[in-house]
C-alpha cells in the first residue's frame, strides 16, 4: 500500500538530488537555475502529499503560489541570466565578482 | 502489487531518474529535456495523489512554459558547456556529502511524524473542521473544491500570485530590453509634436530677380 511516507521520501531525494546539483554544478548558471525548479517541485509534492493525506486543499492552494513564485523566478533569473551574457559574452559565475573586489 | 503501486513506483522512479540526469548530463538541452520528464512524472504522481488541477497546472506551466524558456535560453547562449563541466568531480563528494545527510534528516523526520488517527481528528477539533475539507459538499472533485476555496477564502492569496506573475512579467522586459544604436526608427511623438516655424520658413523674394 503506497502511503504518505512514499510521496514524501520520493521529494526528499529529488530536494536532495536539487541541492547536489547547484553543489556539483557550480560554474553553470543554468544547470543551478534547473536545480531550484526541482527542489521547488519537490516542495510541491511535499505540499500536495500532506493536504491530501490530511484531508485539507489548503495545502494545495499554497502549492499553487508556490508554483507561481517558480514561474516568476525562473522568468526573472533568465532574464538577468540573458543581460548578464550580453554584457560580458559569457556566464560563468566565478568570473562575476565585480561586487566584491 | 495493485496498479496504484505499479504506478506509483513507476512515476517515483522516472523522477528521480531523471532529476539524477539533470544535473548529470553534459549538454544543457538533454538537461531540459529530462527536467520536463521529471516534471512530467511528478504530474503523474500528483495524479496518484488525487490532486488532478495541480498536475495539470505542472504540466501546462512548467512543461508548456517554464521547461521551454529555459529551451530557448540554453539554446540562445552561445557558451561553452563542455568548458563548465570541469570542476564536476571536485565538488562531487561535498555535494553527495551534503545532499546525502539532508535526505537521511528528513526520512529521519518523517518516520518520526505520525498522521493522527479519526479519533484524534475528531478529538482535537482539529483540521476537519477548521481547514478546508477536501470533499466540501456539493463539491465531488479536486478541481470544484480548489476553485470553492481559491476564489472565495484565499481570493487575496490569488490577487497577489497575478501581481507577482504582473511584476515578473514587466522586470523580465525591462532586464532584456536593449535600445539598439544606430537604428533608424520611425518617432511618432516627435513628427506629431513638430511645429510649423521649425520646418517652413517663408522667404520674401523680390519681384524679378528670381531666388
Amino acid at each position: 500500500m503506497i502511503g504518505l511516507g512514499h510521496f514524501l521520501s520520493v521529494a526528499a531525494i529529488l530536494f536532495a538530488i536539487g541541492m547536489a546539483g547547484i553543489f556539483v554544478n557550480r560554474k553553470n548558471v543554468i544547470i543551478i537555475l534547473m536545480s531550484i525548479e526541482l527542489m521547488l517541485l519537490a516542495v510541491n509534492i511535499n505540499l500536495v502529499a500532506f493536504s491530501q493525506f490530511l484531508g485539507d486543499l489548503t495545502g494545495q492552494v499554497f502549492a499553487f503560489m508556490v508554483l507561481t513564485v517558480a514561474a516568476a523566478e525562473a522568468a526573472v533569473g533568465l532574464a538577468i541570466l540573458v543581460a548578464f551574457f550580453r554584457n560580458r559574452g559569457d556566464i560563468a559565475v566565478d568570473d562575476a565578482n565585480l561586487m566584491k573586489n | 502489487m495493485t496498479i496504484v503501486a505499479f504506478a506509483f513506483w513507476v512515476f517515483a522512479l522516472s523522477a528521480v531518474a531523471s532529476g539524477l540526469m539533470v544535473i548529470a548530463s553534459k549538454n544543457p538541452v538533454h538537461s531540459v529535456l529530462f527536467l520536463i520528464l521529471s516534471f512530467i512524472s511528478a504530474a503523474g504522481l500528483f495524479v496518484l495523489m488525487g490532486a488532478e488541477y495541480l498536475a495539470m497546472l505542472l504540466v501546462v506551466v512548467y512543461v508548456g512554459a517554464v521547461a521551454v524558456l529555459f529551451l530557448f535560453v540554453v539554446m540562445m547562449l552561445d557558451v561553452d558547456f563542455v568548458e563548465m563541466k570541469q570542476g564536476f568531480l571536485q565538488y562531487l563528494p561535498v555535494g553527495v556529502a551534503i545532499s546525502g545527510l539532508i535526505v537521511v534528516e528528513l526520512i529521519l523526520a518523517f518516520a518520526a511524524w505520525k498522521m493522527p488517527s479519526d479519533e484524534e481528528f475528531a478529538a482535537a477539533n482539529s483540521l476537519a473542521t477548521q481547514g478546508s475539507p477536501l470533499a466540501a459538499p456539493g463539491a465531488p472533485t479536486n478541481i470544484e473544491g480548489l476553485g470553492l476555496i481559491l476564489y472565495t477564502e484565499y481570493v487575496h492569496y490569488f490577487q497577489i500570485a497575478g501581481i507577482i506573475l504582473l511584476v515578473a512579467m514587466i522586470g523580465a522586459i525591462v532586464l532584456t530590453f536593449r535600445t539598439r544604436a544606430g537604428v533608424r526608427k520611425q518617432d511618432p511623438a516627435a513628427q506629431v509634436a513638430r511645429k510649423r516655424e521649425a520646418s517652413v520658413e517663408l522667404k520674401k523674394v523680390p519681384t524679378g530677380q528670381g531666388i
